[in-house]
């Protein structure tokens, strides 16, 4: 099950094989307010409208439980929480699911009792359900249908969050997020604190840190003054762009470091130019599935611009830390000293393994294929797994009269994000931007296909081209975010975020289209 | 290229001959809740996989387009692309597959000219340079600019370029006119002056896209040259009737009613009485060989078929009949086309079929229309689908024209030319009897052998095996032209000699043959020693022959030899699919090296085409690869380069 995501234009190469599976008989479904390119391969796409996955996920519940088709002896075994999350989802018939999500409740039946009864099943997703104020509360849904199944910790099934890049699972497991140290070790836990106080010779702060939201909302407050950005293009990426290049512009000092010239570099006070982590530099990154593989440097960087853990071991001597010059199997083999999860991977069983899965305790340990296959043991090990009890939320920025549209976000097959990556090459397949729109849309606001328009939110106004595509049904608007600088996207995106995650409701944003007025 | 296919809006014209073929042939998906629930927009209920069950119907849609329109704009590939959710490269790999579709643009009326090996000796020649005066030089495919109008293309309305083998041999030269929303037509014999009216005729679109009166245009009847002065009443070997061609040039092919008042559709009704079992046991008695060329036992394939726990089971006829030389099914075709039917009706009945399908060479237009007046014919009298002659046995047809690509002769390929594919050969084993058409058991013939069946029924199986040899039972079609006196398709008897069947052409012309082609080009030369060979199987392969298709092909001693062998070595290379290396190499290296041959005397290069015919025999994936070599070393051993 594709929820929330067009892999076929997101993730081309992991499609790839989902297609090997859909040609040997696998059927898919794809739920996603758009009929995407990835949903056109389905057996069944269900078109809901945008930011009632919770709805969704809690009437498909709903419905597994009526029918008898929980998997009562998984649940049994290794869940807590199932009489309360049945109570929550009561409320949550066919009928009043078709009515929060616009899926005719035959469909929801269907998905229901194919995804209950298969003999494996998985569902994937991405930014679909995360870019939502309520993300927490979408992928906890999908979490609970896995739990009420059973399909998860098993070959063939499991809940797989589809990363964006080659090393996004890296990043946090790096510890390279708020709350945790590398090897997802809370920072808040004093005993894990003090392994890394003492092999560092430091002290480490013992609160969680700010998250990118976050700190945007520090910016504002004139908590946060200096800000260092690797690799990320917040000027451009942020929801609501007005406010993110008003907030950069705020600060008293900022750094970028990056291995091209992006727009939030141009802001900056100093720009320290990085070499290219996957041809200029040695190391690891980490695959969605836990995979952590070497990576070899093969040319060296260009000019000035230097390996980014060189740039920080400079820093750090300049702020009066020497690191002195590790190698990247330096670095790594400290992280296995202090990250379980990673311990067994040294370099060379990883590149004898061709990659290893974490956790991999110790040198004979050969990884792990599946993250919860201890919900299968007997007796389990350790904690069940809870239910989470969700509720529908709908999206934080209303339709009304003035904004009767709703305008939701997403990435095409031949760019990536802001465009600092794919905008330097040629494709013979990239449009451009534009205000994709159904040809009822058009028709009733008299916009041809092809014809400029107005687009604006609360929050902003931008001029775009229209185009009239078949995958959206009249309401529903998309655009993609590839071009900032001809189509400003996320000046009309709404910066509401969730608390729990720190990501930004870009899917769902109320805007209204208007003809240019004649000039 | 780049292919910018997803912004290019289609023609009406074109939307509408890509309409017409998939409309009503792309299933209705079937209702329910869900269905129903479907039309309101918010959900897709079988998606792309209900459109992937029609990834057959590709092809048909390319040739609604090439036949209306003349050509396969991008933006007409594109539409059928999103009906048939085919991606575009897939697509345009199988438009570029085939000689008859144009993926750059072209003028409508198109020429097809023999110049393979007999009507180039018979005028082809002469029709091309008249028609380069006229039209200028051949039409070409110029590499690296599809989808690229030509320059003149708007508005030049005619063209030509040349052909392998028409299948029209013994009224050569040949000519086949390929009109865009005309029917196509066939020539032959062929005069440039009447090729010329014929392009410049059909101005609008309207029907009589050849001249009237033109008497050279086929559809005129063939029996005249079939059974022609050479009585074949007067066979050398028996004075037995003909079998397979009793009903060839004396019923009306078009009518069923003489159908049936000449035996037909007796052998179906006994078929009936024997069960399937009992077929199969006559096919058994007769120990009938496959006609193709390879001479499998048939009665091994349709049992294979017939036991098979796989479902569903198909039939599948192959009327490709591409092989330089060959046009004996093509006759069958043209004149008893409800024998061909019937025998596949048979075929799905003794093996549990309850489909076939008739692949038909692209090149035959009137084999095509003839079949399939009689496919509406024998729908019209319960003699096809669901409850044949009140048997409640069900079996239909589906006819698909092959496009210009003599690989999709051979059973596999034409699989995947069916299925809409590219018609590239697949790796055997698994043998069709096991994964055939759509990945089901197959029977697959040809329209030779099936039509056998009808006698072997009537007689029964031991009666028919009384002909011919002990090896080679019953009758054989041979196509004889060249250099006899009157071509044709001649049937005698398993055992008649080579001199005996060139007489009973009514002799060679000009003397004594130096040799005889046996088998078409994937067949070998033969030496005037060999006159008093039988013509069996066995004893063709006794003397390193073989029978292959019934080609009987006699050249005179002023024949040019090095032209018309070098003509094999181009047919093989253009025709190769390419697929496997042996072949897709081989055919052009032993094309290079018998020109420097021909050019600067053997050398070093009867060495080098030894090791290429070793290399393709070894190595190659399918016959073609195996058996492009034969003709040209059968010849260096015959000495006819020298």
């Amino acid at each position: 099950m594709l929820w929330g995501s067009n892999a076929r234009e997101t993730h081309p190469i992991y499609f790839h094989h989902v297609l090997k599976g859909i040609r040997r008989g696998a059927r898919m479904v794809a739920v996603d307010p758009r009929r995407t390119s990835s949903a056109q391969w389905a057996d069944l796409w269900l078109g809901l409208d945008v930011g009632t996955d919770v709805a969704l996920a809690n009437t498909v519940g709903r419905e597994i439980i009526a029918a008898g088709l929980e998997n009562r002896s998984f649940i049994d075994h290794a869940t807590v929480g199932f009489e309360e999350y049945r109570r929550s989802v009561e409320p949550f018939t066919l009928e009043r699911g078709e009515e929060l999500t616009g899926v005719p409740r035959a469909a929801i039946r269907e998905l229901a009792h194919s995804y209950a009864t298969a003999d494996r099943a998985q569902i994937c997703w991405t930014l679909g359900i995360t870019e939502h104020h309520n993300a927490v509360d979408n992928v906890l849904g999908l979490i609970n249908l896995g739990l009420l199944t059973g399909h998860v910790g098993r070959y063939g099934s499991g809940l797989n969050p589809l990363r964006g890049q080659n090393n996004v699972q890296g990043g946090g497991d790096m510890g390279a997020i708020p709350n945790k140290l590398p090897g997802f070790q809370d920072v808040e836990d004093a005993a894990l604190r003090a392994r890394f106080e003492s092999a560092w010779g430091c002290t480490l702060p013992d609160r969680i840190g700010w998250h990118l939201s976050l700190m945007f909302e520090a910016m504002e407050h004139g908590d946060l003054k200096t800000l260092y950005v690797i690799g990320e293009n917040p000027a451009q990426s942020e929801a609501d762009a007005t406010r993110a290049r008003a907030l950069l512009d705020g600060l008293d000092h900022l750094i970028v470091q990056d291995i091209l010239f992006t727009r939030t570099a141009q802001m900056a006070d100093v720009v320290l130019p990085a070499a290219a982590t996957w041809a200029e530099a040695d190391g690891t990154v980490t695959s969605s599935e836990r995979r952590v593989q070497r990576v070899r440097k093969a040319l060296e960087p260009p000019g000035q611009a230097r390996d980014d853990m060189a740039i920080l071991c400079d820093l750090a001597r300049r702020l009066g830390h020497d690191w002195g010059t590790p190698t990247a199997q330096q670095v790594w083999d400290e992280l296995r000293s202090l990250s379980p999860m990673h311990g067994g991977m040294s370099y060379s069983r990883l590149e004898q393994l061709g990659g290893i899965q974490w956790p991999c305790a110790d040198e004979q340990d050969p990884g792990s294929q599946f993250l919860h296959g201890r919900l299968w043991q007997t007796p389990l090990e350790g904690a069940p797994a809870p239910f989470h009890p969700v509720e529908h939320q709908p999206p934080v920025d209303k339709l009304d009269d003035q904004y009767p549209l709703r305008l939701t976000t997403g990435r095409t097959l031949d760019s990536y994000n802001t465009g600092v990556q794919s905008e330097g090459f040629r494709s013979p397949i990239r449009r451009g931007d534009s205000l994709d729109i159904s040809p009822q849309d058009g028709d009733r606001l008299g916009v041809a296909d092809g014809e400029r328009v107005q687009v604006s939110s609360r929050r902003g106004s931008l001029e775009v081209t229209a185009r009239y595509t078949d995958g959206l049904r009249p309401g529903l608007v998309f655009m993609t975010l590839h071009f900032p600088d001809q189509v400003d996207t996320n000046l009309l995106t709404i910066d509401a975020w969730d608390r729990k995650s720190g990501t930004a409701e870009f899917k769902a944003t109320a805007v209204r289209v208007d003809k240019l007025a004649a000039r | 290229m780049d292919l910018h296919l997803a912004t290019v809006e289609p023609s009406a014209a074109e939307r509408a001959a890509v309409d017409t073929v998939l409309d009503g042939a792309v299933p209705a998906a079937a209702g329910s809740e869900l269905q129903d629930a479907a039309g309101g927009g918010r959900i897709e209920v079988g998606g792309a996989r209900a459109r992937r069950g029609v990834r057959h119907l590709l092809l048909p849609a390319l040739h609604g387009v090439q036949d209306e329109i003349g050509w396969i704009s991008p933006a007409a590939l594109d539409y059928v692309c999103r009906r048939l959710a085919v991606p575009p490269a897939e697509a345009y790999g199988v438009a570029t597959f085939y000689a008859l579709l144009a993926t750059e643009e072209r003028p409508p009326r198109v020429a097809h000219v023999c110049d393979d090996i007999v009507c180039r000796n018979a005028g082809a020649a002469e029709i091309c340079q008249v028609l380069e005066q006229r039209l200028g030089p051949a039409h070409e495919t110029a590499a690296g600019s599809h989808g690229t109008p030509h320059e003149a293309a708007g508005e030049q309305r005619a063209t030509w370029m040349t052909s392998p083998c028409l299948g029209l041999c013994e009224r050569a030269p040949a000519v086949l006119l390929q009109l865009a929303g005309d029917r196509d037509a066939a020539l032959a014999p062929a005069a440039a002056d009447v090729v010329c009216e014929a392009l410049a005729a059909g101005s609008g679109g309207a029907a009589g896209a050849v001249p009237a009166g033109s008497a050279q245009v086929v559809p005129a009847p063939q029996s005249a040259t079939v059974r022609s002065p050479a009585p074949q009443t007067e066979r050398a070997a028996t004075a037995a009737e003909l079998t397979l061609l009793r009903r060839v040039g004396t019923v009306a092919p078009e009518s069923i009613d003489d159908y049936r008042r000449h035996g037909g559709y007796a052998a179906l009704r006994r078929a009936f009485e024997l069960g399937p079992e009992g077929v199969l046991r006559e096919l058994d008695d007769s120990r009938l060989l496959g006609r193709g060329g390879a001479a499998f036992p048939a009665a091994a394939k349709w049992k294979a078929v017939a036991h098979a726990a796989a479902r569903p089971h198909y039939v599948v006829c192959n009327a490709d009949e591409s092989e330089p030389g060959t046009f004996k099914d093509r006759v069958v075709m043209e004149q008893d086309p409800y024998a061909v039917l019937e025998s596949m009706t048979i075929a799905g009945f003794a093996t549990g079929a309850t489909q076939g399908y008739l692949y038909v060479r692209g090149e035959y237009p009137v084999a095509t229309e003839r079949l399939q007046a009689a496919l509406a014919g024998a729908r019209a009298r319960g003699l096809l689908g669901s409850d044949i002659l009140g048997t409640g046995m069900a079996f239909d047809i589906d006819l698909r024209r092959g496009a210009g690509a003599y690989i999709c002769g051979e059973e596999t390929a034409l699989f995947n030319s069916l299925e809409g594919f590219r018609g590239e050969p697949r790796s055997k084993p698994p043998y069709p009897t096991e994964v055939g058409l759509f990945g089901k058991p197959t029977v697959i013939n040809n329209v030779e052998t099936l039509v056998n069946l009808l006698p072997i029924l009537l007689a029964g199986g031991r009666a028919y095996a009384a002909q011919g040899t002990a090896q080679s039972t019953g009758t054989k079609l041979f196509c004889l032209s060249g250099a006899v006196a009157v071509p044709g398709v001649y049937e005698v008897e398993f055992g008649v000699t080579l001199r005996q069947l060139l007489e009973l052409a009514g002799g060679t012309v000009g003397g004594t043959p130096r040799a005889v082609l046996l088998g078409g080009a994937a067949g070998s030369f033969v030496g005037p020693e060999h006159l008093d060979v039988p013509l069996t199987f066995e004893d063709t392969r006794r003397i390193g022959s073989t029978l292959g298709s019934g080609v009987v092909m006699p050249f005179a001693p002023t024949t040019d030899f090095p032209d018309i062998l070098r003509r094999i070595a181009r047919f093989f290379r253009d025709e190769s699919c390419g697929q496997c290396v042996p072949c897709r190499v081989g055919t052009a290296r032993q094309e290079e090296s018998l020109a420097r041959l021909c050019r600067d005397g053997a050398g070093a290069e009867r060495a080098l085409l030894g090791d290429l015919a070793q290399v393709m025999g070894d190595a190659s994936i399918c016959a073609l690869g195996h058996t492009a070599a034969g003709a040209l070393q059968s010849a260096l051993a015959l000495g006819l380069l020298e």
